[in-house]
Parts: structure tokens; sequence; C-alpha cells
């Protein structure tokens, strides 16, 4: 901490105590702003959503590009998107974690390259993932605009944030449990599934549920993997169009479907904010510690 | 060790590889796609020819570079000021639920789907700016967007640095007699600085990467913008308008425009490492 040195604070000693009173106004005025604008974001979207809702809605496929009809098709192509992702991403991501917790010695170094490595992935922009699952998949492959095209390029994409959530989740969980079990002769993979997963498993789907969340949310790198085909999917090999594609197709390139894209959208909204309800309860449900509160006056 | 623990030990450390490997086979295969234009045109071209008509040879991406860096850095700069007084409003004021409630508004605020945003803006907000003039689809718009979406990102890596500041240092200046905004403004920030800078690069980052919010609020006329109310298109917004019916040479010039920006991102993924190290050396 360089720059806090006591000459700056003992200065401050002379000056009245209403000093930096500017910061108090930026502080409450820039929470206020933020409040109020994400109260009409939130509100905007199930306002205009919500009353479009109705059981044909969640139960018909859409006609005239969306202008009418619903979403079932589309739903269901989301759904199979996500299970291919989790199907392929849990267990990498849980398998790297693990190896990422257990390195020791020379192991060290690896871990660190690694992490960097993942670090960049997760740093790498949605549309880039599309690309790339568009040259890999879609035409090297020669597996077409399909789901599994789609899922596994958002498998590479959730990657990184499941490694880091299942990484932290690992590393929570106290180190005399540990000890314990290596007291009563287990080994390492014994300790592993029997003592330290089960303990960290509630962290461990918080972190699944975020996934989740991102993966649903994504459009950019599905436009051209998985494609915008409307048709119920038959198979993994079928173009499927995920939900936050179709709020884009209506929005952009449909002429009045603005107001019909906000259906759709509200339905993401009420998944994100679920799902978002769902991971504070689980990470908050275990053993943890929350950062404690300060006064200063 | 049993074999058990030998087979997990083996699969888990293949699994890290493989983890590791993804960005590797991204950047090959981006570089492989790139490769034809690479070889083809000459580098200088990308930002001298007279304009972006890739069937008639003209491969400038000048104005959609322009677009970007106007776009990302005017985020950066609007998101700024608001994401650090979040963080220094839930450290520092709000107090019990009200804190813990605004938290989880701020990360609910940081997973809300990119397209959500860009239809909101669409209702809402293009109205709004057409008042100033123009289509109301234009930079400032697209700006103004990206900015509440990279909020998030700065705000709670700025409460993470914000958090870590020690408490003695704290206890300290109010031993001093220092109030609250002056043990905000000369102990604290200082203090989180690093962390801070951290969180405006990961912010800078995303807005670089964002796509969908820019293709549905940005106007997507591709010339250099001489105001913030004219419109724009970034060159991430340009990989999602041409690549559906992009052919051999014109495929191969977006992909250049795709390693363009991971490089770009990945370079300023990679920069925090580097002055947080020079922080712990010196501590």
């Amino acid at each position: 901490m360089p720059k806090a040195k006591p000459k700056a604070a003992a200065c401050e000693l002379k000056l009245s105590p209403r000093k930096y009173w500017w910061l108090e106004v930026w502080v409450y005025g820039a929470v206020v702003l933020l409040g109020l604008v994400l109260c009409w974001l939130i509100g905007d979207i199930l306002w205009r959503g919500l009353p479009q809702w109705s059981w044909a809605f969640f139960s018909t496929g859409p006609v005239d590009a969306g202008l009418g009809g619903g979403v079932a098709p589309i739903l269901i192509s989301s759904i199979a998107i996500l299970l291919v992702t989790l199907v392929v991403s849990v267990p990498v991501a849980l398998l790297t974690a693990i190896a990422l917790t257990q390195a020791t010695g020379r192991g060290r170094g690896g871990a660190f390259v690694v992490r960097r490595f993942v670090e960049v992935l997760a740093g790498v922009p949605s549309i880039v993932f599309g690309l790339f699952g568009n040259a890999l998949f879609c035409v090297y492959l020669g597996w077409g605009y399909s789901i599994l095209s789609g899922g596994l390029t958002m498998a590479c994409m959730v990657l990184p944030l499941l490694i880091r959530t299942s990484e932290v989740a690992i590393r929570s969980v106290p180190i005399h449990y540990r000890q314990a079990a290596a007291a009563l002769g287990l080994g390492p993979a014994s300790t592993l599934f029997r003592v330290v997963l089960p303990a960290a498993m509630p962290s461990l789907m918080a972190g699944l549920v975020l996934s989740v969340g991102r993966a649903l949310s994504e459009t950019a790198a599905l436009i051209f993997t998985s494609g915008y085909v409307t048709r119920m999917p038959e198979s993994v090999w079928d173009s499927g169009r995920s939900l936050s594609v179709h709020v884009y197709d209506l929005a952009m390139n449909v002429a009045g479907g603005t107001s019909r894209s906000y259906a759709s959208a509200a339905v993401l909204v009420g998944l994100i904010l679920f799902i978002n309800l769902v991971s504070r309860w689980m990470f908050f449900s275990t053993a943890h510690t929350r950062v404690p509160e300060v006064r200063l006056d | 060790m049993t074999r058990l623990d030998r087979l997990v030990c083996g699969i888990s450390y293949g699994s890290a590889i493989l983890s590791a490997s993804i960005v590797v086979l991204v950047l090959g295969f981006l570089i492989q796609e790139s490769y034809p234009a690479l070889a083809g045109v000459p580098a200088h071209r990308f930002v001298t020819d007279p304009g972006w008509y890739p069937k008639s040879d003209q491969y400038s991406m000048l104005p959609m570079i322009v677009a970007t860096l106007v776009t990302s850095l005017g985020a950066l700069v609007v998101a700024t000021p608001l994401g650090l007084a979040t963080a220094v409003y839930l450290r520092f004021y709000a107090r019990g639920k009200l804190a813990r409630f605004f938290q989880a508004m701020v990360e609910l605020l940081g997973g809300v789907p990119s397209v959500v945003f860009g239809l909101w803006g669409m209702a809402t907000l293009t109205p709004l700016i057409a008042r100033l003039g123009g289509s109301g689809q234009n930079l400032l718009t697209a700006t103004l967007i990206l900015a509440l979406m990279i909020l998030p990102t700065i705000a709670l890596t700025s409460f993470a640095a914000i958090v870590a500041v020690p408490h003695s240092q704290l206890q300290a200046a109010a031993a001093l007699g220092l109030r609250r905004p002056a043990i905000i403004w000369r102990i604290v920030l200082p203090w989180a600085s690093p962390g801070i800078l951290t969180g405006m690069v990961l912010g800078l980052c995303r807005a670089l990467g964002e796509t969908m919010a820019v293709v549905m609020l940005a106007g997507n006329v591709v010339k250099i913008p001489d105001s913030l109310l004219s419109p724009g298109r970034t060159l991430t917004a340009n990989i999602a308008l041409e690549l559906g019916y992009a052919s051999r040479d014109h495929r191969s010039l977006l992909f250049v425009s795709g390693l363009l920006v991971l490089v770009v991102v990945t370079i300023l993924v990679l920069l925090p490492n580097l002055w947080q190290r020079v922080r712990y050396a010196e501590s």
C-alpha cells in the first residue's frame, strides 16, 4: 500500500469534517440512478411480456416467423442445447478442478499454466466462440447447423466458469475433513469421492446453476452453430433455435416483431431471476463466511 | 496409491490438459480460417482501403475498429464512476438486508442476457435518443447500454478489492479523526486501485467482445463516425451480420476481424497479472 501515507491523513485533521462531501453525493446519486434503471429494465420486460403468456404460447409452435403462435419447439431446442452443454462440460470441469486442487510439487507449475489458459478462455468473446464452433463443428467435422454443434460450442464457453466455481467449492471444504479421512486410512480417491465432493456439493451445484444461466442467455455463439430453424428438433443433428436467438430474430429481422419479442424475453428474464434465487439459496445454505460489515461513522 | 487413485489422478490430469488446450484450439482454428485473407491481402490494406466492400476487393476495417473503440471506451468512461460508487455503497453505506438485496440486484444485472438489453434499448432508449437527432440507433445508444452491461463486472471486482483493504488501515484512519468520505477517498480507493483497474480491464474486455446488444442498437452503417449520434458498426457486429452469407474470401476476412478481437482481449485479460505481481513484489 504505497499511496496511503500517514502524512496525508495527518493533514486531514486540520480540515473541516465536511471535506469530501461530494463523495457521498456521488455514491448515493449513482446508486439511486442504478436502482431506477434496473427497476425500469426488469419492470419493462415483465410488464410488456407477461400479459402475452398463455397456455397456447408454451404449447404451440411459432407461425408467421413468430408473430403468432408460441415457442414450444424453441423451448425444446433450448433445453436440448443446454443438456448437450452440461453433459460435456460438467465432467470435464469437475475433473479439471480436482486436478487443480490436488496438484502438489511439480504439478503446481502445471496448475498455474492451466489456470492462465482457462482465464484467457473466460475472456474470449462469445462471437469468437461462434466463429470457432462454426469452423470446427459445422464445417470441419461436417455436422452443419445442429444442436450438437451449438451445445459443444457452448460447453467450451461455460467451461471456465464451471472450473472456477468447482475449484472454489472444493477448496472451501475445511482441511480437517481431509485430515480426518487420512487418519481413518482412506486413500486419496476415496477421500475425494466419500468426503470432499459430498461436502462441496451445495457450492458445486450453485456453480452449475450459474453456468445454466450463462448458457441460457447466450446468443452470439449459437446463431452460427445451432442455427435458427424454428421446427421441432427430432435429434441432436437437427438445427434448433434457442430462446435468446428467437428474441433477437423477432426484434431485428421481423417487421413489427418487437412487442412479440417481449413475450420470449420475459421467459428468459424469468428463468434468469429463478436461477439467481436458486444459486443464492444453495450458496448461502452451506457453511459460508460472509464479509463482516464495517461501520466508519 | 491404489489403482483407483492412479486412475482418478490420470483422468483428472487429462481433463485439465483438455481444458487448457481448448483455448489453443480456438486460436488455431481462427488462424487457420483467416490464413487465406492474411496471406492474400497486405496487412496495411485492412486500414488504408477506401471502404469495406469485400466483394469488390476493398477490405478497410478502419470504420469498424473506430466504432468498436468509441463504444467500448465510452462505455468504460460511463460505467466506471457508477460501478465504483456501487462498490463503495455496498461496502460502507448499505446495511444488512438492504446491502444484500442491492448486491443481489447488481449480480442479477450481470446475468441479464445481452439480447434482453438490446431489446429493451430498442424499445425504450432508442425513441429517447432519437429526440437528439437521427434515428436513435447510433453509437451513443450502444455506448449507454454497453455501460449498463459492464457495470456489474466493474462494481463486483472493485467490491472484492475494497473488501480486501486491511481493517487496521480503516481503524488507523478513523483513530486520526477522518470521516467516512475522507477515509474512502484517501485510504480505501488508493489501496484498492489495482483491483479497481482489474475490474475496468475486465469490463473493457466484455464491452469489446459484446455483439448482440450492439447489433441491435448501433445502426450498423459502415462508415467512420463523425459524432456520437452517427450510426456505426463494430467488428463483432460485422461478424454477426455477415457470417451467415459470407463465402470463401469474405468468410476468411471475418475470421481476421475475429482474430483481431481475440488477440486484443487476450492481451487485456493477461495484463492485470502484471500489475498484481508488481504490487506483491513491493509489499
